[in-house]
């Protein structure tokens, strides 16, 4: 998260609502380690990164919906997903993100 | 000891003690009751620590204050499982510790041409870098305005005060090729536990470096530790494609990786 904290601490200056996701453990081949992070503004600004760029659009919509409900959840990406189309890791692996408000 | 302090949000606490290069530890309740509770915990002294924030159970607070400062000590961040209270071998709670370490150490012994590209991609990769030369013509703010340090002094002098704090993933890179610094500068290297030592220099000059250090006193062990020529086999000539031979073989002397280009390898890209 450390990578991302000028970014928080601006947006959040500026009195816009932010959502955080935190890579919290990976399973298998992954690109970022725990505690990579990204965050989302509340009108759709990003700053940082939790993959290699094969989740980050999904993150997005979950980072919108948490801030719209207010819900801090964890998420999972994998591969073997039911559906074949559905987002994922392109490496094969797993990562579990926590995604909340930074309301703290 | 533990020690409460008021005062502040959460977050702006963390970036406070972050922008002071403090470690410190977040712990967060990802799931399971009291989700989003936070704990921030960093040491004050060897034996006692600061405590700010819950995650809404003071069995609970109590074990992962101890669990986040030994994550913290090993540089480690991952989810642990906890009961309600705290207990060991259940799983109601889960808490994810983020350690916020100190950055790695970089020092630059000879503050010249290549050094200025060396201090640019090595804050690029996160380091904290010290820039030393006992020039101080040379060692100025001016010419390396993005390194943390620039001090003027003798490498070893240097080392002889913070040496005893260089880690495993820490660097030293020498690039005076000056006998006269180069010498006592290796010599004090050595007695740290720093896990990179790379020294410049053509190969004349390694092998007539050797011989300096032997007559030094520096056994054949210790002179395996060194990284000399430095740097890794890409063809670099300019200062900034010598930085990132040397950036280079610091990550995959540290991954313990064989440097070679994964299109000739097989096997996992990450571990």
């Amino acid at each position: 998260m450390r990578e991302i904290l000028g970014d928080l601490a601006r947006w959040r200056g500026d009195g816009r609502r932010v959502a955080v996701a935190r890579v919290v453990d990976l399973e298998g081949s992954g690109p970022r380690l725990p505690g990579a992070a990204m965050a989302v503004a509340e009108d759709g600004e990003v700053a940082g990164s939790v993959s290699g760029g094969c989740v980050e659009g999904a993150v997005v919509s979950e980072a919108l919906e948490v801030l719209a409900t207010g819900d801090r959840r964890l998420v999972s990406f994998g591969y073997s997903d039911d559906e074949a189309f559905a987002v994922g890791l392109t490496c094969g692996g797993t990562i579990h993100l926590f995604v909340e408000p930074l309301d703290w | 000891m533990v020690a409460t302090s008021p005062g502040g949000s959460l977050f702006d606490r963390l970036a406070t003690l972050l922008e002071d290069e403090v470690p410190v530890a977040l712990a967060t309740v990802v799931e399971g009751p009291g989700i989003g509770g936070k704990l921030l915990v960093h040491r004050t002294d060897e034996a006692g620590s600061s405590v700010q924030g819950t995650l809404g159970d003071e069995g609970l607070d109590r074990v992962v204050v101890r669990d986040a400062l030994g994550e913290l000590a090993a540089g480690r961040s991952g989810v642990r499982n906890y009961g309600e209270h705290g207990e060991a071998r259940e799983d109601a709670v889960r808490v994810f510790i983020e350690s916020f370490a100190a950055p790695p150490q970089m020092l630059v012994f000879g503050a010249v041409d290549f050094t200025g590209a060396l201090v640019r991609v090595a804050k690029v990769l996160g380091y904290r870098v010290t820039v030393c030369d006992a020039r101080e013509v040379f060692a100025t703010n001016q010419r390396f305005p993005l390194a943390d340090d620039v001090v003027v002094d003798w490498p070893h002098r240097l080392l002889d005060e913070i040496g005893p704090e260089l880690r495993r993933r820490d660097a030293v890179c020498v690039l005076t090729h000056d006998p006269k610094f180069d010498v006592p500068a290796i010599v004090s290297a050595l007695r740290t536990r720093v896990g990179y030592i790379g020294v410049m220099g053509s190969r004349r000059t390694h092998t007539d470096r050797v011989d300096r250090l032997r007559e030094a006193g520096v056994s054949d062990v210790e002179l395996a530790r060194l990284r000399s020529p430095v740097g890794l086999d890409i063809g670099a000539r300019t200062p900034e494609e010598t930085a990132v031979s040397i950036v280079s073989e610091i990550i995959a002397l540290r991954t313990g990786r064989s440097a070679q280009a994964l299109s000739a390898t097989d096997g996992p890209i990450h571990d």
